[in-house]
């Protein structure tokens, strides 16, 4: 366990040429620079993702390049868009097809509450009514700096999963879900409106 | 998902000369195939999510084989109710939603709604305003369709590289309107009887090195397309378009064009201030995707020489007319329908005003979506693999096929 | 071009029954269109198209327009005798307009590079009545757009080839576009909510505990 390893210790070990590590340092740092992304986009917000792994702004430089187009290969989908109705069931099912572990970043104002179109009939007042949501990014359409730094804030995430203990990582965790009901298209509405086990809406209290 | 239900599919008529276009019944003698597997035909469902790059669409196809006999769009993974919204909000409140529409073209789409505005209200655009709109949209135009070129070639399988060098200038372009407008993509930067704010002296100083640089971007990227050998395979006599379908089906910009018919709303309605530039219109011969291709190309050249020509021409003056309460706005009771050239064809928009702060009826004319009408007619005959490239060469944008 | 009035006395010269009339545009945009009677629209669509003079071969936007049932009141001044005496009193008249929807079609010439030449057809009523001859035979471009009117406003088009919806799922019952239509209530918090979104928020609102008086609050304790 890294706890167990004196910092001191290890910086004067590294000086003298051996490198000591622990299994859950050496894991969490494979795991979060190879980080491949569900090629996968919704909206506008999907433009500014492919920006991201354009030439600029280089997402390869995070290990985050190889966009996969099977929901099998990934590690990581970017809901980069406005989820309608229409579609929450196809992303739900997508997350599902997913293996474990497995992120989720909701990219853009729509992906977090429906955004701008938050008023539309057919429009999903954010994603994390289904899936539950590692990071969000806020913005219409977030700048690809900002899909960069929600890398990094999940990156940073997977750096302290722990592998044991109390707080494990969800993934490793057998009474964790890692997959979730599909939603049905009803007659007025997408069936549940909404995963309760999993989202609550916010509520007020008046006094 | 059942296909089955409809295959008698009423023959559409043509245009009067008598060469109907018909969409074959049998499946066996589409486009001159002859020989068939005897067998089930296999139905696969393609989208909402794959590989290709256009976004939320879905297609279901029946396969004989490789080859496709039947071909049924899927509306609707990114319809987000943009008219129903547009009812609404007020009209100046409905601008930055346009930008959503063709999240490629947020400047032509702005202009499209506000042309479509100052028709209904009949509003005067200061001579200023009218000269950065066309150099606003023609710079749109330019990276909509270098991106197009882009998205098309990494379909084919030119995975990364040529989506990179599109990317690259696209970038450049994308600073231009960012120092401009204050934003990237959604630019939200046209109002009824102008623009939000004018182009100082070095913003002009820096379009015109941005555009300085564009051809030799694009001679590069025509040698990459014109002489390679894959693209040519997987371009030419593959989803050929007659003009007599086109005219029939709707279809307008670039792609239109390729098929022939001379119908450039730049030359027709001569909105704006476009009768005073010299341009020409690309046609092509053969209506097929290389020729969709080649228009991009050819358009882009175009393009160069119009934003030339603007960036001499272009006067001082005021931006906005002042006469305009964009706050309070409320049109006079009526209708109008404004369309404008967007990179993907006729964008128009329709408005009913009864006369208070919201649109009564807010219909937005989506290119894209219309130009989609006949991808089965262009996809019958030919393997799954060509359906990614036929589509590529429509050139389509969720956000405007379903609103 | 030739003005809508020619353009109507030739088109009801051309196809017999067909009655026309031409909706005025009071805006500045001056776009006035014809509105035809359901059962001729497909053979006065055709004369458009094929007319040597028009060749509106290009039909650019099909689009549905709801108009809800209206009543307007009108006061108007009528004689009538009171006690015995001839006086004038004002009357106010209830004036009933059933809605109906519409569907409109910009058509175009892309041989002659004019238009446009708009023209409407009307239901009989937004219920049952709510039908339309389609103009799909005519103008493919109307393929999909008609099936979307079918599917946001809920006009039947008789003769259209693959009527179906289009944008929301086939399970789905509603038409969304309707004036009346009303979506399915999700309330979330949204801290500074307003106008219509106020009312709809108020609905949810806990109520408040009554805390009016100094009794009360020490009958809490």
């Amino acid at each position: 366990m890294s706890e167990q390893i004196d910092e001191g210790l290890k910086s004067e070990l590294q000086k003298q040429g051996i490198w000591v590590t622990s299994t859950q340092e050496l894991y969490n740092w494979g795991r979060r620079n190879s980080i491949w992304p569900l090629q996968f986009g919704l909206a506008c917000c999907a433009i500014e993702m492919i920006a991201t792994a354009a030439s600029r702004y280089d997402l390869a430089r995070f290990g985050g390049e190889v966009f996969r187009p099977s929901p099998r290969q990934a590690d990581l989908m970017i809901v980069a868009g406005t989820v309608t109705k229409k579609m929450a069931p196809q992303i739900v099912r997508l997350y599902n097809q997913m293996p474990d572990p497995k992120y989720v970043i909701s990219m853009g104002a729509c992906a977090i509450s429906g955004g701008p179109f938050k008023q539309g009939y057919n429009v999903l007042k954010g994603i994390d009514r289904y899936i539950p949501v590692d990071v969000y990014i806020p913005g219409c359409p977030p700048r690809p700096e900002a899909l960069l730094h929600a890398f990094m804030e999940l990156q940073r995430k997977i750096d302290g999963q722990k592998l044991t203990g109390e707080n494990k990582a969800a993934h490793l965790d057998r009474a964790q879900p890692s997959e979730f009901p599909v939603p049905a298209f009803g007659a007025h509405d997408l069936e549940p409106p909404s995963n309760l086990d999993l989202f609550r809406p916010p509520q007020i209290e008046r006094v | 998902m059942n296909m089955s239900s409809r295959a008698e599919r009423s023959v559409v008529e043509g245009p009067r000369d008598g060469t109907s276009p018909v969409i074959p019944r049998d499946p066996s003698t589409a486009l001159g195939m002859t020989t068939r597997l005897d067998g089930e035909l296999l139905e696969v469902s393609m989208g909402p999510q794959h590989p290709s790059t256009h976004g939320v669409f879905r297609m279901n196809v029946a396969l004989d084989g490789e080859t496709v006999v039947k071909l049924k769009p899927v509306f609707g993974y990114l319809h987000r109710n943009h008219e129903k919204i547009g009812e609404n909000t007020s009209y100046l409140g409905s601008m930055p939603y346009t930008d959503r529409l063709d999240y490629f073209c947020s400047l032509t789409n702005n202009w499209a709604y506000a042309l479509s505005v100052e028709k209904l209200a009949g509003i005067e655009v200061p001579e200023r305003a009218e000269y950065l709109r066309i150099i606003l949209a023609e710079l749109t135009r330019l990276q909509n369709h270098a991106s197009l070129l882009g998205f098309l070639l990494s379909d084919m399988g030119a995975w990364g590289t040529p989506l990179m060098y599109a990317f690259r200038e696209r970038e450049k372009i994308l600073d231009l309107f960012e120092s401009l407008a204050g934003s990237r993509m959604m630019c939200d930067y046209m109002r009824f009887g102008g623009c939000r704010v004018d182009a100082g002296p070095d913003w002009i100083g820096r379009a015109k090195k941005v555009l300085d640089a564009f051809p030799r971007f694009l001679d590069e990227f025509e040698k990459l397309l014109v002489s390679n050998e894959i693209v040519i395979a997987r371009t030419q006599h593959i989803g050929k378009l007659t003009a007599d379908l086109a005219i029939s089906a709707g279809i307008t910009g670039p792609m239109l064009r390729a098929s022939g018919v001379n119908y450039d709303l730049r030359k027709v309605d001569g909105y704006g201030f476009y009768p005073r530039f010299k341009f020409r219109v690309p046609l092509g011969d053969h209506g097929d995707t290389y020729d969709r291709l080649m228009m991009r190309v050819l358009e882009m050249r175009e393009s160069i020489e119009i934003l030339k020509q603007a960036f001499e021409q272009i006067p001082a003056g005021p931006v906005m007319n002042p006469k305009v309460k964009l706050r309070s706005f409320r049109p006079p009771v009526g209708e109008a329908y404004g369309r404008i050239e967007g990179p993907k064809g006729e964008l128009g928009f329709y408005l009913i005003s009864d006369g208070s702060s919201n649109p009564y009826r807010y219909r937005v004319r989506p290119p894209s979506f219309i130009n989609l009408t006949i991808l089965e007619d262009l996809c019958l005959g030919h393997t799954v693999a060509d359906v990614m490239v036929i589509l590529g060469s429509v050139d389509i944008v969720m956000g405007e096929v379903d609103r | 071009m030739e003005s809508l009035e020619e353009i109507k006395t030739r088109v009801e010269a051309a196809v017999p029954g067909a009655d026309i009339s031409i909706i005025p545009n009071p805006g500045p945009a001056n776009q006035p269109s014809l509105l035809i009677d359901n059962e001729h629209a497909p053979h006065v669509a055709r004369f458009l198209r094929d007319d040597p003079a028009l060749r509106l071969d290009h039909c650019s936007n099909v689009t549905g327009v709801d108009w809800l049932d209206r009543t307007v009141t009108k006061k108007v001044k009528v004689k009538k005798l009171v006690e015995g005496e001839e006086k004038e009193v004002e009357e106010t008249h209830e004036e009933f307009f059933p809605g109906y929807l519409e569907s409109v079609y910009h058509l175009y010439s892309m041989a002659l590079k004019q238009g446009p030449v708009i023209i409407r057809m009307r239901t009989a009523d937004r219920g049952e009545g709510a039908r339309l001859p389609s103009l799909t035979p005519v103008y493919r471009s109307a393929d999909f757009q008609e099936r979307e009117i079918f599917d946001l406003y809920g006009i039947r088009f008789d003769g259209h080839p693959d009527l179906r919806r289009i944008l929301m799922w086939d399970e789905f019952e509603d038409y969304p576009m309707r004036k009346d239509y009303r979506e399915p209530d999700d309330y979330e918090y949204e801290p500074t909510p307003h106008d219509d979104v106020l009312e709809k928020a108020k609905q949810h609102y806990s109520t408040r505990p009554q805390l009016d008086g100094a009794e009360e609050l020490t009958a809490q304790e």
